[in-house]
C-alpha cells in the first residue's frame, strides 16, 4: 500500500447511500477516521449504523456515493476484498470458532503450512502459536496455553483474540460493533485498554456502542446517526453526554 | 443522565487478566478424550477374564480372534470415517448404509464387466474404481441439496437413504450380484503375514484420513465449521464448497466400504450397509465426537468402531445370545455420552449447546 497522502484520512466515506426499496437505511453519509484516530458512531436503533459498517465492510453494496481509503476511491463486492485493503469488523458476538486454538483463530481460513519429511504439506501449528503468543503480546495479553481452545478463554480474552486476529493481519482500519457489550465491567476496561493500544499503533477504530460512558472514554470524535442521516459530528473534547443524546434523539 | 464528562485521559495499564489453567481439569478432560481407548482396553480385559473363567481358553492372545474382530471392524469403520469428518461439521449423513450397499452392486457389475475385456487384476482394480466413483454421485447430491438448498442434513441424506436403496436393489435385480474374478477374492479373503489384506487397507485408509483432518486445511475449516460456522464464514471459508466436498468424501468412504464388503463377499448386496449406519454414527459418539459439532478425531472413531466389533464378537464368542449385542452397544453409547456431559461441565466450557 502507498503511503501518501500521510495527514489525509485512511478513510472516507462521501454521501453513501443505501436503500433497500423504499426504505432509505443510509441517506447521503459522509465521515472520515484519520490515522490513530477513533470514531465513535453512536445512533438509536435502527438509526443506521449497522447498514453504514456493513457498506464499509462489504457485506452490501452501497446504493450510492463512494469509499475512499488513503484517498483512492474503492469498492468492496465481498467481506473478504475489504479485509484484503485493511478494513477488517470485529462483531459483538465474537466471530471466534471455540473449539480452536488462539492460533488456529489468528489464521482461520489462511493457515500457515509446512512440509513434513520434506514432503508432505501439513499445519504449521508452531507458527501459528508462536504469532499468536507475538500479537497477543502486542496487545498485552500474556497466555502460557497457547493449544488451549478459546472456549476456555473469558469474554474479554476472547474479545482481544478476535482483535489480535485484525493486528496480525495488519488492519488499518478496525470496525468494533459494540466491543464491550457482552463484557463484565474489568474485562470492559480491558478491551478499552485495547482500542487506546490500536490507537497508539496508528490505526484506525470505529467503535460503535450504546455505552456513553465507554465512547467518551475512548474516542476522538462522535458522528450520531439518525434515521439514516448524520445528525451531528463533534468532538468528544467539546461535547457532553447530553447534547449526544440529544442529537441521537432528536431534540 | 448524566451530566458533562469530558473525554477521560487514557485508561492506564490494565492488569492482565490470570491465565487460569488447571492441570486437575485438563486431566479429567484428557481421561474424557481417551475414554474410547479405555472402553477398549477394559472390555478387552472383561473378555479376557470371562474366556479363561468359562473356557480355560485365552481371547486377546488368539490370532484368530485378533483378525475376526479386525475384519468386523473394517466396514462400520469405513462408514464411520467418513461419518466423523460430517458430524464434527455439524452435520451428519444417514446415507451411507445404502450408498455402501449400491457401491457394492457396482464393485460386482463393473468387475465382471470388465472381467470380460480386459485381465482380472485391472477389472478388480476397474471395479473399486467405479463403486467409489458411482457413490461419489449421491455425495454430489447430498452435498448440493445441504450446501446450496439449506435442507437440513438429517433430511437431505434420509432422502438419500431412500433413493440410494432404490437405486442399489435395481441394479442388483433384487438379489445378490456373485463376482467371478479371483484376484477380487483374494483380496477380500487373502493375508500377508496374518494380517488380512482388507484390514491393512482400511489401515493405510484411515491414517490417510486421520492426516486429512488433522494436519490440512480441510481438516481444520471443518472443525471451525462445526464449531461456529458464522465465524468460519467471516473468516473467509468457502463454506458451500466444503460442504459440498464434505458429503463427497463421507459418500467415497462409503463407496470403498461397499467395494471392499464385495471383496470379502464375492458378491454385491443391496443391503451391505444396511446395519451399519447406526453403528457407525456409534463408533464417532463412542470415540469422542459431539453431535453438535466441533469435536472428534479418526483415532477416536477407530477405538469407537473396535469397542462395537469387540462387543459383537466377544459376546458371540463366549456364547451369549447375539440379542445381547444390542443392549450392550446401546450401553456404551449412553455412557459415552454421559462422560462427554460431565466433562463438559467439569472444564466449564459453555455447557448450553
Amino acid at each position: 500500500m502507498n503511503s501518501t497522502n500521510q495527514n489525509g484520512p485512511l478513510l472516507e466515506v462521501r454521501n453513501l447511500s443505501k436503500h433497500f426499496g423504499a426504505v432509505r437505511a443510509l441517506n447521503d453519509f459522509s465521515m472520515a477516521v484519520r490515522p490513530g484516530e477513533v470514531v465513535a458512531l453512536a445512533g438509536d436503533n435502527g438509526a443506521g449504523k449497522t447498514t453504514l459498517i456493513k457498506a464499509i465492510s462489504g457485506v452490501f453494496q452501497p446504493t450510492g456515493g463512494e469509499i475512499l481509503l488513503r484517498g483512492q476511491p474503492v469498492t468492496f463486492a465481498t467481506p473478504q476484498e475489504a479485509r484484503e485493503k485493511g478494513i477488517e469488523t470485529i462483531y459483538q458476538d465474537l466471530a471466534l470458532a471455540d473449539n480452536l486454538s488462539i492460533g488456529a483463530n489468528i489464521f482461520l481460513g489462511r493457515e500457515p503450512m509446512r512440509k513434513a519429511f520434506g514432503f508432505l504439506p501439513v499445519l504449521d501449528r508452531r507458527a501459528m502459536a508462536e504469532a499468536a503468543k507475538a500479537t497477543m503480546g502486542r496487545l498485552d495479553f500474556h497466555v502460557s496455553r497457547l493449544e488451549a481452545p478459546v472456549s476456555n478463554f473469558s469474554g474479554g480474552q476472547r474479545q482481544a483474540v478476535a482483535i489480535g486476529r485484525a493486528v496480525y493481519w495488519d488492519a488499518q482500519i478496525l470496525i468494533m460493533d459494540e466491543p464491550t457489550a457482552a463484557l463484565g465491567v474489568p474485562e470492559q476496561r480491558k478491551v478499552i485498554s485495547l482500542i487506546h493500544q490500536l490507537k497508539a499503533q496508528g490505526r484506525g477504530v470505529i467503535f460503535i456502542s450504546h455505552n456513553l460512558q465507554d465512547i467518551f472514554a475512548v474516542s476522538d470524535r462522535i458522528v450520531v446517526l439518525r434515521r439514516g442521516v448524520q445528525a451531528g459530528e463533534r468532538k468528544i473534547s467539546e461535547t457532553n453526554h447530553d447534547e449526544v443524546v440529544k442529537l441521537m434523539v432528536g431534540g | 443522565m448524566t451530566s458533562t464528562s469530558p473525554a477521560q485521559p487514557a485508561e492506564k495499564h490494565v492488569a492482565p487478566q490470570a491465565d487460569h489453567g488447571d492441570p486437575a481439569r485438563s486431566l479429567v478432560a484428557r481421561i474424557a478424550e481417551g475414554r474410547a481407548w479405555l472402553f477398549l482396553a477394559g472390555l478387552l480385559i472383561c473378555f479376557e477374564i470371562w474366556s479363561r473363567l468359562a473356557f480355560g481358553a485365552t481371547f486377546v492372545l488368539n490370532p484368530f480372534n485378533l483378525q475376526s474382530i479386525a475384519i468386523f471392524a473394517v466396514a462400520p469403520l469405513l462408514l464411520a470415517t467418513g461419518q466423523t469428518f460430517v458430524i464434527i461439521s455439524g452435520g451428519i449423513d444417514l446415507s451411507l448404509g445404502f450408498i455402501m450397499g449400491l457401491a457394492a452392486v457396482i464393485a460386482a457389475h463393473a468387475t465382471n464387466m470388465a472381467g470380460a475385456a480386459i485381465p482380472l487384476p485391472l477389472a478388480m482394480l476397474a471395479g473399486i474404481l467405479a463403486s467409489v466413483i458411482v457413490a461419489g454421485v449421491p455425495g454430489v447430491i447430498n452435498g448440493l441439496l445441504i450446501s446450496r438448498l439449506k435442507v437440513p442434513p438429517f433430511i437431505g441424506t434420509l432422502g438419500m437413504f431412500g433413493v440410494a436403496r432404490g437405486a442399489a436393489f435395481l441394479l442388483a435385480g433384487g438379489t445378490t450380484v456373485p463376482v467371478q474374478n479371483s484376484w477380487f477374492a483374494l483380496l477380500g479373503n487373502g493375508k500377508f503375514h496374518g494380517v488380512p489384506y482388507l484390514v491393512m487397507i482400511t489401515a493405510i485408509f484411515v491414517i490417510v484420513m486421520h492426516y486429512l483432518l488433522s494436519q490440512t486445511r480441510f481438516g481444520q475449516h471443518n472443525y471451525a465449521i462445526g464449531a461456529n460456522v458464522q465465524a468460519a464464514r467471516r473468516a473467509g471459508i468457502d463454506i458451500r464448497g466444503h460442504i459440498l466436498r464434505l458429503y463427497v468424501l463421507s459418500a467415497m468412504c462409503a463407496g470403498l466400504g461397499g467395494a471392499l464388503y464385495a471383496a470379502r463377499f464375492t458378491a454385491g448386496a443391496a443391503q451391505a450397509g444396511e446395519p451399519l449406519l447406526l453403528d457407525s454414527v456409534a463408533a464417532v459418539v463412542i470415540g469422542g465426537a459431539s453431535l453438535f459439532g466441533g469435536s472428534g478425531t479418526i483415532f477416536g472413531t477407530v477405538a469407537g468402531a473396535l469397542v462395537i466389533a469387540v462387543i459383537q464378537y466377544g459376546l458371540v464368542f463366549v456364547n451369549v445370545e447375539p440379542f445381547w449385542q444390542f443392549i450392550a452397544v446401546g450401553v456404551v453409547i449412553i455412557i459415552s455420552v454421559l462422560i462427554d456431559q460431565a466433562q463438559r461441565r467439569f472444564s466449564g466450557a459453555r455447557q448450553d449447546e
